[in-house]
């Protein structure tokens, strides 16, 4: 069995940044687990320029974002980036297992960053198994990855960022997006992305939901449907569409297996997207070994993903070489971008959630914890 | 509602446009952003400094429209896509809408397209009178589209006929 000071399991913005902050502050022994062929995560399938701060990666493609982190990666041979890395467990010994080549391989760190992102969330409605039903992810991995059409005529569902911006890349690649249509009574993105869509001519339909999907082997079309302002379906207003792809970008949910494996407190948090560690605001879980970021402690954006991978670093390399006061400075800076990013109207349930999360006061039920940590 | 149809409200595109007499001097900058996110490149990307220094990452941008030239280095710096230049009276019966475009392939100078509003409907003709797209634009194009003066505060967009 390896022993390591760090190890980070995910490859994505949170990963990434965490990996290289870390060797910045002198680890020199960091594995970082990568589940997936290539490193990058979701930035990978994000050909926007994002936004944020000019001083981090504002106006630069997320693409292109995840080409600077692999090609700064490449320069520190002290991080060990395993590609096909599958965390596997982690332990009651605090041991990590992960699967990599067909092989099992433990690994006991000083300290493990979690940064293994989210899974989407699936809609209820009849007939939602028939082929031509996509989650945006699959969508955006096909066509932006793979340069594979999902097809020709599109409904999308949910008008959140991730909804606007794939509908906007459905339309750069040519195919015909019927309308985006949105259960709530407002558009949950940027005003800035629904814009760029509507005056390409695409309908975003407020307080509508998809009744349910039609065809016999494949979707053919699609019955959405008027709600009140109670959610309820207003009878008489169902409408056909004739479309041969459903799109769904209906939120993403943490993903946490690990931190439960870990023993770490959980909270439900629902502005946080789900079940999510309870941890201090230096990213420490309950177990102290242990260091959430990114959207597996709460669903947010890959500017914060990436500030947060770099805290959870700084944290980690805080407690390594403990009272070394040039690692609290960088961490006390990153929190203030951190809060600076957070600090407007479209981070105020983020506010509220990390709120929560971290005096666990009036989060939900911790479902998971087990006793052997305790 | 901006919020519950991706179309800014009139009022608010009338509070970030510049004065009539600005507008009729010459090429000028106008933001349709208009909800607070944490975003600042276009402060960072005018050469003039006419875009107000941000207190806050989340505010709204601030342009000095006596100080802009409509020299349109911000354009192609909007992650958003919500920044124009207008060019009222750049012929004696046209005006120009110069905006940012990221669908391929690019349309030809001298071509003529269907013009769009704010909402995606076609308010008439446009000529394409100049296609920039420079490596610094990073895969964002700026297209000239000539149209008919009375239509330079509607055109935001445009699609190409044989579409």
């Amino acid at each position: 069995m390896e022993k390591c000071e760090l190890a980070i399991v995910g490859g994505g913005p949170a990963g990434l940044a965490a990996a290289l902050k870390a060797r910045e502050l002198g680890l020199k022994e960091i594995f970082l687990l990568e589940r997936d062929n290539f490193l990058g995560g979701q930035l990978v399938k994000q050909t926007h320029q994002f936004f944020g701060s000019h001083k981090q990666f504002a106006g630069i493609r997320g693409i292109d974002i995840a080409e600077i982190f692999k090609d700064k990666l490449e320069d520190q041979p002290e991080i060990q980036a395993l590609k096909g890395a599958v965390a596997q467990g982690y332990y009651e010994d605090d041991v990590l297992g992960y699967s990599y080549r067909g092989k099992f391989f433990k690994l006991k760190p000083e300290k493990t960053i979690l940064a293994t992102g989210a899974s989407e969330k699936m809609l209820s409605f009849p007939n939602n198994d028939l082929p031509g039903i996509y989650g945006a992810g699959a969508v955006q991995t096909l066509m932006n990855q793979y340069g594979i059409i999902p097809g020709e005529k599109i409904l999308m569902i949910g008008a959140g960022n991730i909804g606007l911006i794939v509908a906007y890349q459905l339309l750069q690649a040519g195919i015909e997006v019927e309308a985006v249509i949105e259960a709530t009574g407002i558009i949950g993105g940027y005003a800035v992305h629904a814009s760029k869509i509507r005056r390409a001519g695409i309908p975003i339909l407020t307080y509508h939901t998809i009744k349910e999907a039609r065809g016999d082997e494949e979707v053919e079309s699609a019955v959405i449907q008027k709600l009140n302002e109670n959610w309820q379906p207003v009878p008489g207003t169902e409408q056909e569409m004739e479309i041969d792809t459903i799109c769904l970008a209906v939120g993403l949910t943490p993903k946490v297996d690990l931190a439960i494996q870990a023993g770490c407190q959980m909270a439900y948090v629902a502005e946080l997207g789900g079940d999510v560690p309870v941890r201090d605001e230096n990213l420490q879980t309950s177990n102290s070994r242990v260091y959430i970021a990114g959207d597996s402690a709460g669903i947010e954006e890959a500017t914060a993903a990436i500030l947060e991978g770099e805290l959870a670093a700084a944290s980690a390399a805080g407690e390594i070489f403990p009272g070394n006061s040039a690692i609290a400075q960088e961490r006390r800076e990153i929190k203030e971008k951190l809060a600076d990013l957070r600090r407007g109207p479209v981070g105020e349930h983020i506010r509220r959630g990390l709120a929560r999360v971290r005096r666990n006061q009036n989060a939900g039920r911790d479902r998971y914890t087990r006793s052997w940590k305790n | 509602m901006l919020e519950e149809t991706g179309i800014p409200e009139a009022g608010k595109i009338e509070e970030n446009l510049p004065s009539r007499e600005r507008l009729e001097q010459g090429p000028v900058a106008v933001f349709e952003c208009f909800t607070e996110i944490p975003c600042d490149p276009c402060y960072y990307s005018c050469p003039l400094e006419a875009i107000a220094e941000f207190q806050d990452i989340n505010d709204l941008p601030e342009l000095d429209f006596e100080k802009c030239t409509g020299c349109g280095q911000c354009i192609t710096n909007c992650p958003g896509l919500a920044i124009f230049v207008l060019d009222y009276n750049y012929s004696e019966e046209e005006g120009v809408v110069r905006i940012p475009y990221e669908y391929s392939p690019l349309p030809e100078e001298g071509e003529i397209v269907l013009a769009l509003d704010r909402g995606g409907e076609v308010a008439g003709e446009a000529r394409v009178e100049r296609v920039q797209y420079a490596e610094k634009q990073d895969r964002t194009a700026v297209i000239w589209l000539a149209v008919p003066k009375e239509q330079v505060l509607i055109v935001r967009n445009f699609k190409r006929m044989e579409d």
